[in-house]
């Protein structure tokens, strides 16, 4: 564990791609989680100007159809995607290495079991899954239905490696070490094996972060999404209308360039994670 | 070989049962009941018990879920709520479409991103291919709704050199699909780009490689001759594995540029909660998914005879 947080804070130290992006994805943070107490953008439901100003020295980003500030309102998509983000992260890691942790130690029925579920799921086109979740749900359209849609079908790719990683792992000396000295199957499991799979699911954790973020643009994009609140995929879809109608940009501009910038320091940190813990590398 | 296929189609019968199990359970179970969203808000309760009666509604759970696998085994996939029509016609109607726009646009994509990878490797670490990498990962970073919105307003609505939406059977059509065909193929470099360059750069490491090049041969030759040969499982799989998505098509180009495909018909199924169509797609979806790995698989075992025994 600790070995692990001295490689990545090495590595984060040295390259400085890496530590943009650590410095981009902690401002979103900051800026989400300030929006989420109402300090930052308070103001994203109610007109403070002119419909469709343009950027101003007061709004720096524009007004939009109903003269609210296009600033608050990216804020506000930011806490969106950030509620996302963590949320369907938190179910998809834990759910999938649970699931994998189990299948790769105990073969038999179980794992067979686990490799059907996951094989199911994974063979079912992901936004049509994605839609119709969002549409049957019983939790309505909203912020709640998509994350649980989306936690509920992105464990897949964290079951499979750490499914694999465990299979690995369990014929190594240090396994058969403690299993000689009366170790239970969960002090196996959770004590000495999930450690050494831990590079592999943060890995995954990193890319199941970034493609809640993009899913959700594209699930709020269709209607099925986040409701009467500023998302960016929200804004998008006001934004397409009034771009082509009255060459009005600034909308768009800001919601597709917030998202940009997010997703960019997101690639940027998964490779840097990935170089750091690789252990082919080191 | 002959086996190894057929174990690999056996391998895949619990498979669809389980989507099958899972559409099943969603759609009937978790969906609701459709009788009211037909019968409309002024059915009464007789009506309603009628209804229910006649789709089989009221059978237990098993035994619907039999009714749903027999209509399946028919490739009956029921009408849609929405046009009444047949689902399976509409996808018949929907699939030209589909494809004229898919078909162009999969292996442009491919040629293309395959040329800029060997590139990049052939001048690995210089600024060309620096500047190709940090292309991919920015392409890579903005969404799909980006590259079709701004591309759609840029050139068709303020430049006009194409048509704004639309499409037409046929040669008259090209026009049409000109614009979401290069949004397509711009929207899937980065990732393209970066995946086939990694593959490229791995193969090179090998010590073919150290040999052709020690006995003189240029790099250009020795990408071109020994390296793409040798890298083209890994890439033949990685195409194969994106068959699928020419049926579903891009749900949201085809939207934007209103092309009467599978895609534009999804969304409009899912604004209007038409659920059988969604229902069949995704099913047709995740059928020719496990299609997709089988034929990879083999594809796999044909050029890697290792794989075959294991």
């Amino acid at each position: 564990m600790r070995d692990l947080w001295n490689k990545i804070r090495r590595r984060f130290g040295r390259d400085k791609l890496a530590l943009f992006s650590v410095t981009v994805i902690s401002i979103y943070i900051v800026a989400g989680l300030l929006a989420l107490i109402g300090i930052l953008a308070p103001h994203y439901a109610q007109s403070v100007g002119e419909a469709y100003a343009p950027p101003s020295w007061v709004h720096p980003l524009g007004l939009d159809v109903l003269g609210r500030s296009i600033w608050d309102r990216v804020v506000q998509g930011a806490r969106v995607a950030l509620i996302v983000g963590f949320v369907s992260t938190f179910i998809a890691i834990p759910f999938g290495t649970v699931l994998g942790l189990i299948a790769g130690y105990f073969r038999g029925v179980v794992d067979a079991f686990v490799v059907w579920l996951y094989s199911t799921l994974d063979s079912v086109p992901t936004i049509l899954l994605l839609l119709t979740l969002a549409l049957v749900l019983p939790t309505g359209k909203g912020l709640a239905t998509v994350c649980i849609a989306l936690g509920v079908t992105s464990w897949v790719s964290t079951c499979r490696v750490v499914r694999g990683e465990v299979i690995r792992q369990k014929e190594f000396d240090y396994v058969r070490a403690a299993r000689s000295l009366g170790a239970t199957d969960s002090r196996i499991l959770f004590v000495h094996v999930l450690p050494n799979a831990l590079h592999l699911i943060l890995v995954q954790a990193s890319l199941v972060f970034v493609y809640s973020i993009k899913s959700e643009i594209i699930l709020s994009y269709l209607g099925v999404g986040v409701q009467n609140f500023p998302s960016w995929g929200v804004m998008i879809d006001d934004a397409r209308l009034e771009l082509v109608g009255r060459g009005v940009w600034w909308q768009f501009a800001a919601a597709t360039g917030a998202l940009f910038i997010l997703v960019l320091a997101f690639n940027l940190f998964n490779d840097a994670l990935r170089d750091a813990l690789d252990p082919n590398q080191s | 070989m002959l086996s190894f296929l057929s174990r690999r189609v056996l391998h895949a019968i619990p498979t669809l049962l389980g989507i099958t199990l899972l559409l099943f359970v969603l759609f009937h179970w978790v969906g609701g009941n459709p009788v009211y969203r037909l019968l409309g808000k002024n059915a009464n309760a007789v009506e309603i018990a009628r209804m229910t009666h006649q789709l089989g509604l009221d059978k237990p759970f098993w035994n619907q879920y039999w009714d749903y696998l027999r209509d399946l085994s028919h490739g009956s996939f029921g009408r849609s709520w929405e046009t009444k029509q047949r689902v399976s016609e509409m996808i018949l109607d929907g699939l030209g479409p589909s494809l004229s726009l898919a078909i162009p646009a999969f292996i442009l994509s491919a040629l293309i991103s395959l040329a800029m990878a060997l590139t990049a490797a052939l001048y690995r670490d210089r600024w060309l291919d620096r500047l190709l990498v940090v292309l991919s990962v920015c392409g890579m970073s903005l969404s799909v709704l980006t590259f079709i919105i701004a591309a759609q307003y840029l050139f068709a609505f303020r430049a006009g050199w194409f048509p704004i939406s639309g499409w037409e059977p046929g040669l008259t059509g090209v026009p049409f699909l000109a614009l979401p065909i290069l949004i397509w193929v711009a929207a899937s470099l980065g990732a393209s780009v970066r995946f086939y360059r990694a593959v490229f750069l791995e193969e090179m490491r090998r010590e073919y490689v150290v040999t052709a090049r020690a006995k003189g041969l240029s790099w250009p030759r020795v990408l071109v001759h020994h390296v793409l040969p040798n890298a083209m499982i890994p890439i033949l799989t990685q195409l194969v594995m994106e068959l699928p998505m020419l049926f579903t098509g891009s749900l949201l180009l085809e939207n934007f540029f209103g092309i009467p495909g599978l895609g534009n018909m999804s969304v409009n199924a899912i604004n209007a909660s038409d659920l059988p169509v969604i229902k069949a797609m995704t099913f047709i979806g995740s059928v020719l998914y496990i299609a997709a790995n089988i034929v990879g698989d083999a594809l796999y075992a044909w050029f890697d005879p290792r794989v075959r025994v294991s």
